[in-house]
């Protein structure tokens, strides 16, 4: 910047002796002990750095030995690594498009409502926090726990809309019960007869999850001709099972729970069991297998596994762009602002429809700032590391991995400062074309 | 690794925050507090004797100590060296440091500022900073402290090719399952002391409504401490040894057995709270937490973890004792496990004080000091089980020393931070993807060993 201006000031009318005084009276001497300080700081903190890494990228763990290229042969070896670079990608692709059309969208559409800026404000607000806070926000919106996670309450919410969860999702038979397993439901082994009282005993539902109308159980009296029985919570607090197979007096029925009488795979009959537990099946079910089917034990809908190893990037990147949708969407309104007016009313007049004049019209002529945006945000996601470090749980931070974070477990945690400089040096490869693209423009901006 | 060393967890995004935090304030202490390090040594021979150990007089000399330790740990172990400085004379100042230790000694020696004495939280640990040269021995006095407190076992795994450089000062005792007493009772559960029983008794908690474990399987290690107990336990204490130096292979039948068993919890349906899916992002404070929150319908019966789980309670409102209690891990074989782990004082620069403040730690003056405070116990074998704050801890350290030299250290801790410690990598990971898919024990294995050459190879 500094050696800018100095250049600049250098072409004026009647130059002095080469070397001697430029324009403004000052030495050669006087112009470096100027820049000085930013030199020496730049080359301290930036310069040296830099090459130190480079240098340091060629040596083994422990500093000693020359490695050559053994730690760049490990960048694209390790499998770890070889995830950060391909969550890279994904994120480089993904987060910029997705935040930069979002922010088009709000700022295109901002410039019609009455309370745009209010709404601006509010897009814009998540650029106030810092990273870590909105990591630590979002491992809480994304947890599994529907009681705790807002992501998976809405979605189970709108799941459990549309399907009921059964009462009894973890009823399984006690010991030496005469139900065995079948298809997630329970079947009696062997066939029940009219004018028996069958007995389908479970345990293992919670007291509070029991159906709201449960009484105490009661034993069935058999019937002639018809097949009763009772099916109940086989499990007294405090003294485990009680009586097996029996009702005790503490034990509740299973209301509602559905029971089919089931012949050669064929279902002959069906019935619910009353609020204590007790059934009745017609003549029909003489000689059939009594099935509990596993409607009665469908596990309740637990939502998505959003930070499970398949959905955990997409998941930040989610977060990701929560935060920057605003710092796009304000360029771009700046950006807007600036449109000469009368080429999108031209249009309108030509017999543009709106879609049209957006389409041919806004977005060709924001392109530059949009460039911008783009730009601005891919160097952005090529370091991001604090949300992957913060949301991702232990259980799925190699799957959610990216470049920044695995130099740091390199270097920090595991020791491996040779690979860990190799990463930076490839990171920095990295952003340099993205950078020189940017600074380009910034010449054609200046030279226009 | 932070098994053991972070002994009070906090969610770790904010774990990290603090670390950094901490990280920044030392770098600042040390800025400042480096000048007078080596000024006025030996002005004075008086020695100050008030309980069972003689520290030389060292009024106006100043040494740091580093640890991770953060919270109440962090506060008692601070009351621990105001009762040095007390009696000394000298002036004390913590170094907070985060994990893993040894790095951050490493920026601190390159920095050319190390601190004096730093507690380091594993084996491996120790012998790599006796390997770099930065460990210095520990002098006769508190090596004669040591013999006369410390069993045998407790010395040795202090010591590097013969030479005692650890000094450790705190124990966790790793084979505890705590359990919600309330669910046990609702159940007719009884304190297990086999893995049969263990079977059995989580049954009885399943067939009463309640899911019968908690795991933290977010964090790794809370997966590995559980593998290790079963295979000390099923193996026994040699072929334990032989694992932790990778002498024999993790695709060793007994791995596959010791899996197999595992999975006879982790893989049976309802038994571990929230599925494999739930557990792997259930951090360990929360694996501890919802044990005992929700009345007598918590998220689960009970939870497998160290003698520190006990400051997690604390942050309930069970009480530990009588809402929540503890039993010893049941034994898989012949004899029931004693995995440990521990931090140890050791010397980084060799002077008077670094010494004498050694010598103290491994006297039992200044483990009664920390462990009346509570949260603590100590592997010195001379520190009265009275001076332990509930009947809780005192059977813990009971069991601690009784072990005697059976005890086996923590295996991940021993194992190169690659492998054994590090979030996301090597055996965490492996376990995790096990928690996950319990019937791929051959193919954990695999992955287990491929992990484990690659880390043991590199040798870091």
């Amino acid at each position: 910047m500094t050696s800018a201006t100095a250049a600049g000031a250098g072409p004026a009318p009647a130059p002095p002796p080469r070397g001697r005084r430029s324009v403004t009276g000052t030495r050669g001497v006087v112009v470096a002990l100027f820049l000085l300080p930013a030199l020496v700081l730049l080359g301290a903190l930036v310069v040296y750095p830099i090459g130190y890494s480079l240098v340091r990228s060629f040596y083994d763990s422990s500093g000693d030995g020359f490695a050559g290229f053994a730690n760049y042969k490990a960048l694209f070896t390790d499998d770890s690594i070889r995830t950060a670079l391909r969550n890279n990608v994904v994120w480089v692709v993904l987060a910029p498009t997705v935040a930069t059309a979002l922010g088009l969208i709000f700022a295109v559409l901002t410039e019609r409502v009455r309370w745009g800026t209010a709404f601006k404000l509010v897009v814009f607000m998540p650029m106030a926090i810092s990273m870590l806070a909105a990591g630590i926000i979002f491992r809480l919106v994304y947890d599994q726990d529907p009681d705790k996670g807002v992501a998976n309450a809405v979605w189970v919410g709108v799941h459990d809309t549309f399907t009921q969860a059964s009462a009894f999702p973890s009823a399984h038979p006690g010991r030496e019960s005469p139900l065995k397993a079948d298809h997630g439901g329970f079947v009696t082994t062997a066939p029940v007869h009219t004018g028996q009282s069958v007995a389908l005993p479970l345990v293992g539902v919670a007291p509070d999850e029991m159906p709201d109308g449960a009484r105490r159980a009661v034993a069935a009296r058999p019937e002639a001709g018809k097949v009763t029985g009772t099916t109940w919570q086989d499990f007294t607090r405090g003294k485990g099972v009680g009586r097996l197979g029996t009702p005790d007096p503490s034990e509740q029925g299973y209301a509602g729970m559905r029971i089919e009488a089931v012949k050669d795979g064929r279902v002959v009959a069906s019935t619910k069991a009353a609020d204590d537990g007790t059934f009745t099946l017609p003549a029909a079910a003489d000689g059939a297998l009594l099935r509990l089917p596993a409607s009665n034990f469908k596990e309740p809908y637990n939502g998505v596994d959003w930070l499970g190893p398949t959905l955990v990037t997409p998941a930040i990147i989610g977060s990701y762009v929560w935060m920057w949708a605003g710092f796009a969407m304000v360029l771009i309104a700046a950006g807007l602002a600036g449109l000469p007016r009368e080429l999108l009313e031209a249009a309108r007049v030509d017999g543009a429809n709106e879609w049209q004049v957006f389409r041919r019209i806004t977005v060709p002529l924001l392109a530059p700032v949009l460039a911008v945006v783009m730009v601005t945000l891919m160097i952005n996601v090529l370091k991001i590391f604090d949300l992957v470090y913060i949301i991702a749980p232990g259980s799925s931070q190699d799957d959610a991995n990216v470049l920044a974070l695995e130099l740091y477990r390199k270097g920090f945690s595991e020791d491996q400062p040779g690979i860990a400089s190799a990463i930076a040096v490839f990171l920095l490869l990295l952003v340099i074309p993205v950078m020189l693209f940017n600074v380009r423009r910034l010449r054609r901006e200046v030279r226009r | 690794m932070r098994s053991i060393s972070g002994t009070i967890r906090t969610p770790w995004a904010v774990t990290t925050f603090t670390g950094l935090l901490a990280g920044a304030m030392a770098l600042s202490l040390t800025a400042c507090g480096g000048g007078d390090n080596d000024k006025s040594s030996g002005d004075s021979s008086a020695s100050a004797t008030t309980g069972t150990v003689t520290l030389p007089k060292l009024n106006g000399q100043s040494i740091e100590v580093a640890a991770v330790w953060t919270g109440a740990e962090q506060t008692n172990f601070k009351k621990v060296l105001a009762e040095f400085e007390k009696r000394t004379g000298a002036k004390v100042t913590f170094v907070p440091a985060q994990d893993p230790i040894i790095n951050f000694l490493g920026s601190k020696i390159a920095g050319g500022q190390p601190p004096d004495v730093a507690m380091l939280p594993q084996p491996g640990a120790i012998k790599q900073a006796v390997d770099k040269g930065w460990a210095k021995p520990v002098g006769a006095e508190a090596e004669a402290q040591l013999k006369k407190n410390y069993s045998q076992g407790w010395q040795d795994i202090g010591k590097v090719d013969g030479k005692q450089y650890g000094v450790y000062y705190k124990a966790a005792n790793k084979s505890l399952v705590w359990y919600n007493a309330k669910v046990f009772e609702n159940a007719g559960a009884k304190e297990p002391k086999t893995w049969q029983e263990l079977l059995t008794t989580a049954q009885a908690v399943y067939d009463s409504g309640v899911t019968p474990f908690s795991v933290g399987g977010a964090d790794g290690w809370t997966l590995t401490d559980w593998f290790e107990n079963v295979y000390l336990s099923q193996a026994g204490p040699e072929k334990y040894d032989q694992l932790a130096q990778h002498k024999i292979k993790w695709t060793d039948p007994s791995v596959k057995q010791a899996l197999t068993t595992l999975a006879q919890i982790w893989g049976k349906k309802g038994y571990v709270a929230g599925g494999a899916d739930g557990a792997l992002q259930t951090e360990y404070p929360a694996s501890v937490t919802q044990v005992f929150t929700g009345g007598d319908q918590p998220k689960a019966g009970m939870v497998y973890e160290g003698d520190f789980a006990q400051v997690n309670i604390g942050e309930t409102k069970a009480k530990v004792g009588s809402d929540a209690k503890v039993f010893a891990f049941p034994s898989v074989g012949s004899t029931a496990p004693v995995v440990s782990g521990g931090d140890a004082a050791v010397v980084l620069k060799d002077s008077k004080a670094a010494q004498a403040l050694v010598t103290f730690l491994a006297s039992p003056d200044a483990a009664t000091i920390q462990a009346k405070l509570g949260g603590y116990l100590s592997p010195n074998k001379n520190v009265p089980t009275s001076a332990y704050p509930n009947e809780v801890q005192r059977t813990i350290a009971k069991s601690l020393i009784a072990s005697g030299d059976d005890f086996r250290f923590d295996m991940s801790d021993q194992a190169p931070q690659a492998f054994g410690g590090t979030p996301g990598k090597g055996e965490w990971k492996d376990l995790q993807d096990f928690l996950k898919n319990p019937t791929d024990v051959a193919g954990t294995q695999a992955k287990l060993e491929k992990d484990a050459a690659a880390a043991y190879g590199s040798g870091s």
